[in-house]
């Protein structure tokens, strides 16, 4: 009873405290380094973007005593969603976004299912060097994106690349061969599945990226799988279920809750994935794996058409608040970061 | 009757089931033999590649130990990472000022309002949480266009000496920062939450100010976030590359991680894969092993609060 008493003292505390500036006062003094420069180099900047974005900004307007750039109106928006960029060979805004999603969609669903299947062997009861391999399957999480990228890139080189030289010496133990191992990971246009418009970069992508994610879905799905009650298994073995429907019946839905929320952000992660696509792939052959952010990086790194690269950052906020909205009504989580 | 003999089943059955026997563990551990040698071939690879002595522009065969093994790719590294005239130790300077500044900008500034929103009641806080919050969403390449022009217009020259705060790696610093902040606040505000408020309310009580609770017994309390939240401040400045790529020019303000890029080339048969490999390491080797003995806080922080709805 007290001490409910203090905690309404002292949460509730009304404005005007017994001495000093009231408690909203502070709060704000608190808040507001953090809100200046966040205004200024953020909230602005995102303003500034809309502005930009209606407007044909280039090079010629950077310098410091140049004209306003020429109000375009929604010209940037339609080109972009009317294939109207022709500085960019081979734009596709619609091509592009349906490879991200798919991209993203693909990836994830790999990274779960091998992380739990991952995280499911390791919990077995009884399993030896169970720490060492742990210790193993952390690294990838550990080294950063930018050298996982750079080395994988170098990894797939279709001459020197360790992946066809590890090929090619595994394809020696058969009798192979090294001259078929000479595989054009990253610029063979033609798709090396008959009727399936991937190219194969896209499945160096996805190699590289499966090697990246699924240690962070095992690490979600170990602790998942340390708290679900071992007296399920045994009632289900009682009753005569076997390993495999136990796995369905028991393990998966128990893990849900967990998984979901980590799925969730493992799709926002893969949607932005920058670094892997721009270093591993650079979005080609001929565009085909190019993501959102590595357009919109192109757009003012190499073509310097800011107002069209604000046009199409917009674009990209809006598509993303929308999977974000969507991922946070399946995960119901908004409330908790709020 | 039934129930007795129920209680004496269980055990008996659970040896049964949870024990794996010899085939079921020597499977499992040639499954787990096989994963790990997937996560350790691209580490052991550039490691090996690394102490190669020869530099080759070719590399045709895969050893684990090059013949002649040696330091020299990391020397000739050290001594000119890039064609650009800089060198490592100034590369090394530049990340790492940029990752300190980042590091403290964002959680001096995190902290702080994290505090508030944890503890206070105020006007607008909810609309302001979810105003930081929403730019978490936000990659920074969205808004790079918009932050190029509008760092970029912020200039001093006055004779000899001119200053754009766009080329500069204060700018990207300060830009780095703000992004960095949203995570920051949000992942110390989560752990604040969890810290009971009954010693603040007993010093409160004592006549304690907000600041010298602040002060005395909310930061010591908040170590491990504030650890984790620094250490991955750092990490987003170590590793950056897209805005210091775009808009740093001078080779004296370039960092590793720019370094590294420029290194890994265009066409592979002219990338000095040595050299390469050596500079991955310098890059990656520090903070992964920081990383490392601080990753059970990081994941475990970040999968609470995923959790926590």
């Amino acid at each position: 009873m007290a001490s409910f008493a203090i905690t309404e003292a002292a949460t509730a505390a009304p404005a005007g405290s017994r001495r000093g500036a009231p408690r909203w006062l502070i709060a704000y003094m608190y808040i507001l380094p953090a809100t200046l420069i966040m205004a200024a180099i953020t909230y602005w900047p995102i303003l500034f973007q809309v502005y930009m974005s209606f407007t044909d900004y280039g090079l010629r307007n950077l310098r410091f005593d140049a004209p306003a750039p020429n109000f375009v109106g929604l010209q940037n928006f339609i080109d972009l969603i009317t294939n109207g960029i022709t500085v960019i060979p081979n734009f596709s805004f619609w091509g592009m976004l349906a490879f991200n999603l798919f991209w993203t969609f693909s990836n994830v669903i790999f990274h779960v299912t091998i992380g739990i299947l991952i995280a499911v062997v390791l919990n077995t009861p009884g399993l030896r060097f169970r720490g060492f391999y742990r210790a193993i399957f952390i690294l990838p999480i550990v080294v950063p994106t930018l050298v996982v990228a750079t080395v994988w890139r170098n990894m797939f080189d279709t001459d020197y690349g360790a992946i066809n030289q590890g090929l090619a010496a595994l394809g020696g133990l058969f009798g192979v061969t090294p001259d078929h191992f000479h595989i054009r990971w990253i610029d063979q246009i033609d798709p090396p599945i008959p009727g399936i418009p991937l190219p194969l970069s896209y499945f160096a992508l996805l190699i590289t990226n499966i090697w990246l994610g699924w240690p962070f879905m095992t690490i979600v799905a170990t602790g998942a799988l340390q708290s679900i009650s071992k007296e399920y298994y045994e009632a289900a073995s009682i009753d005569g279920a076997s390993g495999v429907q136990q796995f369905f019946r028991i393990t998966l839905p128990l893990l849900r809750p967990a998984m979901i929320p980590a799925a969730m952000y493992g799709l926002i992660v893969t949607f932005n994935l920058f670094n892997l696509i721009y270093m591993v792939s650079g979005g080609g052959p001929l565009r085909q794996t190019e993501i959102l952010v590595t357009t919109a990086f192109r757009l003012v790194n190499e073509q310097r058409l800011y107002g069209l690269a604000a046009a199409f950052g917009i674009y990209t906020m809006i598509i993303l608040l929308v999977l974000t909205l969507l991922t946070n009504r399946i995960t119901k989580a908004t409330e908790s970061y709020v | 009757m039934s129930s007795q003999a129920m209680t004496l089943a269980v055990p008996r059955r659970r040896r049964a089931f949870f024990r794996a026997g010899w085939g079921k563990q020597l499977m499992l551990q040639a499954v787990l033999v096989f994963i790990s040698f997937t996560v350790l071939f691209p580490l052991v690879w550039v490691v090996s590649m690394s102490l190669d002595p020869r530099n080759i522009s070719r590399p045709t065969e895969l050893t684990l130990i090059p013949p002649g093994a040696s330091l020299q790719a990391y020397q000739e590294v050290i001594e000119r990472p890039t064609s650009n005239p800089v060198t490592l130790f100034q590369l090394a300077f530049n990340s790492f000022g940029l990752a300190m500044g980042v590091s403290l900008g964002s959680l001096g500034l995190g902290v702080l309002a994290a505090y508030a929103f944890s503890r206070f009641h105020f006007p607008a806080r909810r609309a302001l949480m979810i105003a930081i919050v929403a730019v978490l969403m936000v990659p920074s390449v969205a808004a790079l266009a918009p932050l190029f022009v509008f760092l970029n217009k912020i200039q001093i020259s006055s004779g000899d000496f001119s200053f754009n705060l766009r080329n500069s790696l204060l700018g990207v610093g300060l830009a780095l920062t703000s992004g960095a902040l949203p995570f920051a606040i949000w992942n110390l505000k989560g752990y604040i939450d969890t810290i009971p408020k009954e010693l603040e309310e007993a010093a409160s009580l004592d006549g304690a100010s907000p600041t010298q609770t602040f002060l005395r017994i909310m930061l010591p309390l908040a170590t491990p976030a504030l650890a984790v939240t620094a250490f991955l401040g750092f990490l987003t400045g170590w590793t950056e590359f897209v805005m210091s790529w775009q808009f740093l020019t001078n080779p004296e303000n370039f960092t590793l991680a720019m370094a590294l890029w420029n290194i890994t080339g265009q066409y592979a048969g002219n990338t000095p894969w040595s050299k390469f490999s050596a500079m991955a390491i310098i890059v990656a080797l520090p903070v992964s092993v920081v990383y490392l003995s601080l990753q059970k806080y990081i994941v475990g922080g970040l999968t609470v609060g995923g959790v926590k709805g």
